[in-house]
């Protein structure tokens, strides 16, 4: 390898100035290795010890036309010595591989606020396909950045000479060459990239991205123009073991972990489809635990296959997103009518219909809810950060089996891909999840009852017998024998009602996030919990009469919200839909509720969460 | 379980059978409930799915382990059944509208993926529980409540379309014909992957004698060509008249006029054959009942278990604590 003088002591005085947060977002055409940039930044900042949050945002294109505004992809993350909840509003550091990118960001950079840009990428028709008239590296209007011109091309090309490789090749090390860069300028160490990078290539491709990344740092430690350093120390964590780790990967170990504990195989059938897919990937690589996945030939048959390895036994679970929820409904159904443990991962996305594929939205409550024929309750949860959707996939595992009902869980696109530090828990910490199968004939019958939980008995074939037959028709209880009887219909409508609602003594008491009365309690339901949780800090910082509330079972709801809501004068419920919760809370509690609703694809930021408390609390609003 | 060889009474439950009187399916019913005890299977380990229709209704008359699904995705919730316990003996009961109609792509990825199902399709060529609908095998043409002018659809031939996917075992058997149906079911039992069999059945309501020109006494021999693996393809009353190839298509000879090497001989392992043999009948050519295509292909449900027991052996039982300790990892003190 070729010894570059990477380590040389500059020549120059350097400043190094302490933050306690740092907001970067790395942009640039989907091809360019963008989310691969981020994502090792990100680990570099977890493994140091800092707090972090990540928020990935790319095109539903695979390859979108180069340099065009629409093939921009995007990888903001936060990175901080203090305990943060999102990956930020506004950015400290921008990195702009061309000018699509830079013309798509530009807006988010605070003033003053770093800019560093690859400047043989601003030809004239590299201008005209982002839509520039003029070109911004010369019309003055960058001047409040502080902006860094590098001809990254070049540079990389030049650190790879001799390499043997074509310039077409050496150009894909280039998002290295920056990370180098950027590795310097928050003073980041190489190491876990090097073995990362060493562990992912191979041969001549691993040492072209070892060595870009390396003349990347190089630079700028030699070069005058970089005189300024950012430091950020580690955050103050729970003592512990600690992974970076994003939603999805949580959740397809949160449904491994519950299959450990309750010791059963687990069938994960599925079809691909954005943002879900990750999930089928990860289960796909462990058989080792008795996992099988199916890809199955469409949505219906996903679950349908799923609802089969139920009824055989097995740990069930289906994953897809909001539109492969629609298309899965009627199966949801069956098993809701033959009461079979079911777990049902949706990481929503924009909608309706194909809507965005690759950005959030919390807009499935209601389908979820409601979106199946007739009285046909199941149980949901969402998860509120990337780290507990492991939680949450446990906890869905567990009351699908216990309870015998299919459960939901409302993941969403920006949890999926999103990631955080995340404290590993202890094996035995997790509660063993306790499944009783009859397998004595005297007495038996496939509907008779838990006194407690109204659970029926989960038997399954194979079992000398216990043979029975179960299926959509109504069923008479306890026989399960086919029955029009109407009263036993309006029975079996209640019990099914009163078996999910039953599930509600099992919820934890509320947990009022401030006071426990005041102003204004701000409500609201999965991913938007770092941005709620870090306005209304914001807001009690500033002495503010603000508390939260974060809803994680959704059906049925915490029976004790409703006195929670009643404390407070108003409440504020926070949704990236256009108010799903807030009129499932008005309708159970006649609560007069007002809601703060986003739909852009996009998370609240803090900004403007935290600017809508204090409008509420000023009285600059009315109901 | 007693050790007493199962008997037909075995697999009867105490659900009264809802069919109307004069249902194809009560044959269909009584020769599966005469196959079973003879199967070597235990009852418990039996697993029959159906999806909706009247021939659905199958599991509840059959004591042993039952699921009546949805619309169309039987053969889905069945594939489910059998990936999660391969040990089990899983049987898809369905009909014309269910299989080819609204569940026409489970039936034929299950096929394709040559899973260990035994799919029993039970074609009368109308809807009837929804009271006399045409369905995707009614013949072009025909009038029904919902084509009062005659359907414009042109009909699946259901054996066709299970050759098409690849389906391992092809059989075509009829309700009536007792012996040869529990034949047939027999040897679908005994296929290791996908056994997809026909079967010819009378709606006496809805469609009533769809299938008399070849089930009735006297048209049997000139109507039916009885498959036999290794046989000459001969038919007709006095035994008179064989199939033989003319180019790509078959030929209808006297056997008389024609030397016996010239004669077709089944081979159910030759698809080109079974290709030809699923889309003959009527009017110019006999219906083939029997197996039309058996062979032996690696199955979905073995490749998954072996992966399994591949994944255990190679790197040992999952190890949560390891999972969960896996990629980067930092400790706060």
């Amino acid at each position: 390898m070729s010894t570059t003088d990477t380590h040389a002591a500059p020549q120059r005085e350097i400043k190094t100035t302490e933050a306690s947060a740092v907001v970067v977002r790395f942009a640039g055409d989907s091809g360019d290795g963008i989310q691969v940039t981020g994502n090792q930044f990100l680990t570099t900042s977890a493994v140091l010890g800092n707090d972090i949050a990540s928020f990935p945002d790319f095109p539903a294109e695979i390859r979108a036309p180069r340099g065009t505004l629409p093939g921009v992809s995007g990888f903001q993350l936060q990175f901080a010595s203090e305990d943060i909840f999102t990956a930020g509003d506004t950015l400290d550091g921008l990195v702009a591989f061309n000018p699509a990118a830079l013309k798509v960001n530009i807006k988010d950079l605070k003033p003053n606020g770093v800019l560093i840009l690859n400047e043989e990428e601003f030809a004239e028709r590299d201008l005209v396909k982002a839509g520039y008239a003029k070109n911004p590296l010369e019309d003055g209007s960058l001047a409040k950045f502080s902006v860094f011109k590098v001809p990254i091309t070049t540079l990389t090309r030049r650190a790879l000479e001799g390499t043997g490789l074509s310039s077409k090749e050496t150009d894909r090390s280039r998002n290295f060459f920056a990370l180098g860069m950027t590795y310097w300028l928050y003073n980041r160490p190489m190491a876990n990239t090097e073995t990362w990078i060493s562990k992912k290539f191979k041969g001549e491709v691993a040492q072209a991205n070892m060595t870009a990344l390396r003349a990347g740092y190089a630079y700028c430690e030699a070069t005058e123009a970089f005189h300024e350093r950012y430091v950020v120390p580690p955050a103050k964590a729970q003592p512990g073991k600690y992974r970076n780790i994003s939603g999805n990967s949580a959740l397809a170990m949160g449904l491994v972990a519950a299959a450990t504990r309750a010791d059963k195989p687990m069938f994960y059938g599925s079809y691909p489809i954005t943002p879900a897919s990750d999930i089928l990937h990860e289960l796909s690589t462990y058989r080792r635990f008795r996992v099988t996945t199916f890809q199955a030939e469409d949505e219906i048959a996903a679950v349908a296959s799923a609802i089969g390895a139920s009824y055989a036994g097995n740990l069930a679970v289906t994953g897809t997103s909001g539109p492969g929820l629609a298309l899965k409904m009627e199966a949801i159904n069956l098993a809701i009518m033959t009461e079979l443990p079911l777990v049902i991962v949706d990481v929503q996305r924009g909608g309706p219909s194909t809507g965005l594929p690759t950005k959030t939205e919390q807009a499935d409550l209601l389908q979820a809810l409601f979106g199946r024929n007739s009285d046909s309750p199941l149980c949901i949860l969402a998860p509120r950060t990337p780290g507990d959707c492991f939680h949450v996939a446990f906890e869905a595992c567990r009351i699908a089996m216990t309870h015998m009902t299919p459960v939901i869980i409302l993941s969403d696109g920006y949890l999926a891909n999103g990631a955080e530090p995340w404290q590993v828990p202890k094996v035995e910490d997790l509660p063993p999840i306790e499944i009783h199968h009859p397998t004595e004939p005297e007495g038996f019958a496939p509907y008779r009852r838990d006194e407690r939980t109204l659970a029926r008995s989960w038997a399954i074939p194979g079992t000398p017998g216990l043979q029975h037959r179960i299926g959509g028709i109504e069923k008479q209880d306890v026989t399960g024998n086919i029955s029009y009887d109407p009263e036993n219909h309006e029975h079996m409508v209640r019990t099914r009602q009163a078996k999910v609602d039953g599930i509600a003594a099992e919820i934890p008491p509320t947990q009022v996030h401030g006071a426990p009365s005041g102003d204004v309690l701000v409500v609201g339901w999965g991913s938007t919990y770092g941005a709620i949780t870090a306005a209304v800090n914001a807001c009690q910082a500033k002495g503010l009469s603000v508390s939260s509330v974060h809803v994680r079972h959704l059906n049925p709801l915490p029976a004790d919200l409703g006195d929670v809501m009643k404390r407070f004068r108003r409440v504020l419920v926070a949704e990236l839909n256009l108010g799903q919760l807030r009129m499932l809370l008005r309708a159970r509690w006649l609560v007069d509720a007002v809601g703060l609703n986003k739909v852009q694809g996009r998370p609240f930021t803090r900004a403007e969460m935290q600017e809508r408390i204090e409008s509420m609390i000023a009285g600059r609003e009315t109901t | 379980m007693s050790t007493t060889p199962l008997t037909k009474k075995d697999f009867q439950t105490d659900q009264e059978v809802r069919w109307c009187p004069g249902c194809g399916d009560y044959a269909i019913l009584n020769a599966v409930q005469q196959v079973f005890p003879e199967l070597g299977v235990a009852r418990e380990k039996f697993v029959i799915v159906s999806g909706i229709g009247c021939s659905s209704r199958f599991p509840y008359y059959m004591n042993t382990y039952g699921f009546h699904t949805i619309h169309g995705r039987a053969p889905a919730v069945a594939t489910g059944v059998k990936l999660a316990n391969p040990e089990l003996s899983v049987w898809v009961v369905t009909g014309d509208g269910d299989a080819l109609s609204i569940g026409g792509n489970h039936l034929i990825h299950a096929m394709r993926r040559n899973i260990d199902l035994k799919i029993m399709l039970f074609n009368n060529r109308i809807y009837g529980l929804t009271k006399g609908q045409y369905s995707p095998t009614s013949e072009r043409g025909k009038k029904t409540k919902s084509s009062p002018l005659g359907t414009v659809e042109r009909p699946f031939m259901p054996a066709c379309v299970a050759v098409g996917t690849e389906c391992t075992f092809v059989a075509r058997s009829i309700d009536v014909q007792a012996p040869h149906l529990k034949s047939v079911i027999k040897r679908a039992h005994e296929h290791r992957g996908t056994a997809f069999v026909e079967i010819l059945q009378n709606c006496n309501i809805f469609n009533d004698a769809a299938w008399a020109f070849m089930t009735e006494k006297d048209v049997r021999e000139d109507q039916q060509l009885v498959l036999e693996h290794g046989k000459p393809m001969i038919f007709g009353k006095a035994k008179e008249k064989a199939l033989r190839l003319r180019g790509l298509a078959l030929e209808i000879v006297a056997v008389a006029d024609v030397p016996e090497s010239e004669v077709l001989v089944h081979d159910e392992t030759n698809r080109a054959l079974a290709f030809l043999l699923s889309q003959i009948g009527p009017p110019f050519y006999p219906t083939p009942i029997g197996v039309l295509y058996s062979v032996d292909a690696p199955t979905h449900d073995e490749g998954v278990t072996a992966q399994l027991d591949e994944a255990i052996e190679k790197q040992g039982p999952g190890d949560l604590a390891a999972l969960l300790n896996s990629g980067d990892t930092w400790v706060v003190k």
